[in-house]
């Protein structure tokens, strides 16, 4: 009797699944799907269905031993934890103290800081990019730092390979900062006012109130931002293509995973201009393993009961 | 009163702090606007102040030019078909998953959020494949499929959290009168939830706007580039004169910013509304 009725709702429940069909139809086919996809064509060589040979591991050999392409490989996987780092440092640091500056009450103004901080977020990588490449060339704002006294700007950031990748790292920062700030603010403002007016009450002030009780709090958001980071600088691209070039330019000091992906796996290196699908979906599967490995453990710490 | 005095104190250095990044922030927004209306000389004197004579031959010649128009269009189009699809697909799977209640339900939603921490980009090569497998390289028809696979994720999060918040009582009425489950979605749910489908649609704007990752690795062909990739080849083409550059710039990034400056509330709850709620 309970079995028949069970099976009743079963058949009375399934047509909700051609609800889904059509986000899964899109979601499967143009994301789940060539995902997995991939990851299999990392162990393939050719760069379509017709001349396509199982190679084994073959891809991965090339990339970790090839002369070339492993120094490559291997300089753009620290680039990346570099671009990662600074970013990580800069939006939390920033975002944190400019987010509890805009969830003080009595600010004024928050409102218009609030949304000029976050402008630069609406505009493409490209054209801030493009833009910040002009600021920093020597001689356009050169003789302007000069003539007001700060000579020691006028140096070409974004031509030297000691200081090319932190000019990049910086701009990227700056572009996105205001996406943290904003989450930590929404953050804060959930945070009971009765909590903190029990802290008040006990005696507890801004910088207690703020260790102890808000930034605990709002760990979760520290864990998703950190992830969001993490995902994208994996991926970013466009920064180094807008204000150096697809070689991670100079002498590959700005060469992140991004830009090496675009060269080997859908551009083609330079001198012979033939993308190589294998290599590239090699790279993307370590990127995606790396991405599993940072993901899972920092939500698992940071979201608590999920 | 001493008190008092310490808390002014505190807020001037915040206001402070405030006022040096708001500087940090509208500046290169200052000089790229500024600069736009120099020459290919004057921009040259005075870098960062504003131009002697006002020229706008700059803003002329690229609208002129025919080019720009086309891959402004073309990206209108784009974001505009994506955008419906996404909010209308994701909706519909939504009210599924919301209603639906067993265990596929909870496995099929977990299968469509584990698309937020994923990157699409590490598909390319595969997307590069199907794109041409289905004839639409060179096309702009490749860009809203995978637009709309990017969107998915975080719209089904926003949509299902809002549709489960929705008092059951308002459906129970139109189940009683015999409507079935696609009229009260249609009468009942899609017009409750229009401001969570608007914040979908914010949310998702910026990324479609500005991607250029797409767009360069599908699109060779002249009338099918997009905005940005277009503003790649313009870059190119005037290199040498950078107020002209700085002009397409301005133009590209204007109706966005116009859109966001017009509703910047919405704008921001859009944008963090995918990481809150969790």
């Amino acid at each position: 009797m309970p079995q028949k009725k069970q099976s009743l709702m079963i058949t009375k429940q399934a047509h909700w699944f051609a609800y889904l069909v059509p986000a899964l139809l899109f979601y499967v086919f143009f994301m789940a799907y060539p995902l997995l996809d991939s990851l299999r064509l990392s162990l393939y060589t050719g760069n379509n269905a017709a001349n396509r040979t199982f190679v084994g591991l073959q891809n991965f050999r090339t990339l970790f031993t090839d002369d070339q392409i492993s120094t490559r490989y291997w300089g753009a996987f620290s680039n990346t934890w570099y671009f990662f780092f600074i970013h990580l440092v800069f939006q939390n640091c920033l975002g944190i103290l400019f987010a509890v500056m805009l969830t003080n009450e009595h600010m004024r103004f928050r409102q218009v800081y609030q949304t000029i901080m976050f402008i630069p977020t609406t505009f493409a990588v490209l054209v801030t990019g493009y833009l910040w490449k002009l600021i920093l060339n020597p001689v356009w704002s050169g003789d302007f730092f000069v003539s007001i006294g700060l000579p020691f700007l006028k140096y070409p950031w974004l031509g030297d390979t000691k200081t090319a990748l932190t000019c990049v790292s910086l701009v990227s920062c700056w572009q996105w900062l205001g996406i943290p700030t904003m989450m930590f603010v929404a953050a804060l403002r959930n945070i009971s006012e009765d909590l903190l007016e029990a802290a008040k009450i006990e005696g507890a002030g801004p910088f207690q109130t703020f260790w102890r009780i808000k930034l605990p709090l709002i760990k979760p958001v520290v864990g998703i931002i950190a992830v969001l980071t993490f995902v994208n600088n994996f991926n970013a691209f466009d920064v180094v293509f807008a204000m150096e070039n697809v070689n991670g330019a100079p002498g590959y000091s700005t060469d992140l995973i991004g830009t090496l992906f675009y060269r080997y796996g859908i551009a083609g290196q330079h001198p012979i201009g033939i993308p190589d699908a294998g290599l590239g979906a090699a790279i993307a599967t370590i990127t995606f393993l790396i991405l599993l490995c940072g993901v899972v453990p920092t939500l698992k710490k940071t979201q608590g009961g999920k | 009163m001493n008190s008092s005095i310490k808390r002014q104190n505190r807020h001037v250095t915040s206001h402070l702090l405030m006022i040096v990044w708001m500087f940090v922030v509208l500046f290169p927004l200052w000089v790229l606007v500024i600069n736009s209306f120099k020459t290919r000389l004057t921009i040259y004197d005075n870098p960062f102040w504003i131009p002697r004579k006002w020229n706008f031959q700059n803003y002329l010649t690229v609208l002129q030019d025919g080019d720009f128009l086309t891959y402004f269009k073309n990206t209108l189009f784009v974001v505009v078909i994506s955008l419906v699809i996404v909010t209308l697909v994701s909706s519909l799977a939504g009210y599924a998953l919301v209603n639906w209640k067993n265990r596929a339900s909870k496995f099929f939603y977990f299968f469509f959020i584990a698309g937020m921490m994923l990157p699409i980009k590490i598909a390319s090569i595969k997307l590069l494949e199907i794109t041409r497998n289905l004839g639409l390289l060179n096309t702009i028809y490749a860009l809203p499929p995978i637009y709309v696979a990017m969107g998915i994720p975080v719209a089904v999060f926003i949509l299902t959290s809002f549709i489960r918040e929705i008092p059951e009582e308002l459906t129970e009425a139109s189940v009683i009168d015999g409507a079935n489950s696609f009229k009260i979605y249609y009468l009942v749910i899609l017009p409750l939830i229009r401001p969570a489908l608007a914040t979908v649609a914010i949310y998702n704007l910026i990324p479609f706007w500005n991607d250029l990752w797409f767009p360069l690795i599908f699109i060779n062909e002249e009338s099918q580039k997009t905005l940005l990739l277009g503003v790649t080849r313009l870059f190119g083409q005037y290199q040498t004169d950078w107020s002209k550059v700085l002009s397409v710039l301005t133009l590209s990034a204007v109706p966005v910013l116009a859109l966001y400056l017009a509703m910047s509330q919405q704008f921001i709850k859009g944008v963090t509304a995918g990481a809150v709620k969790g």
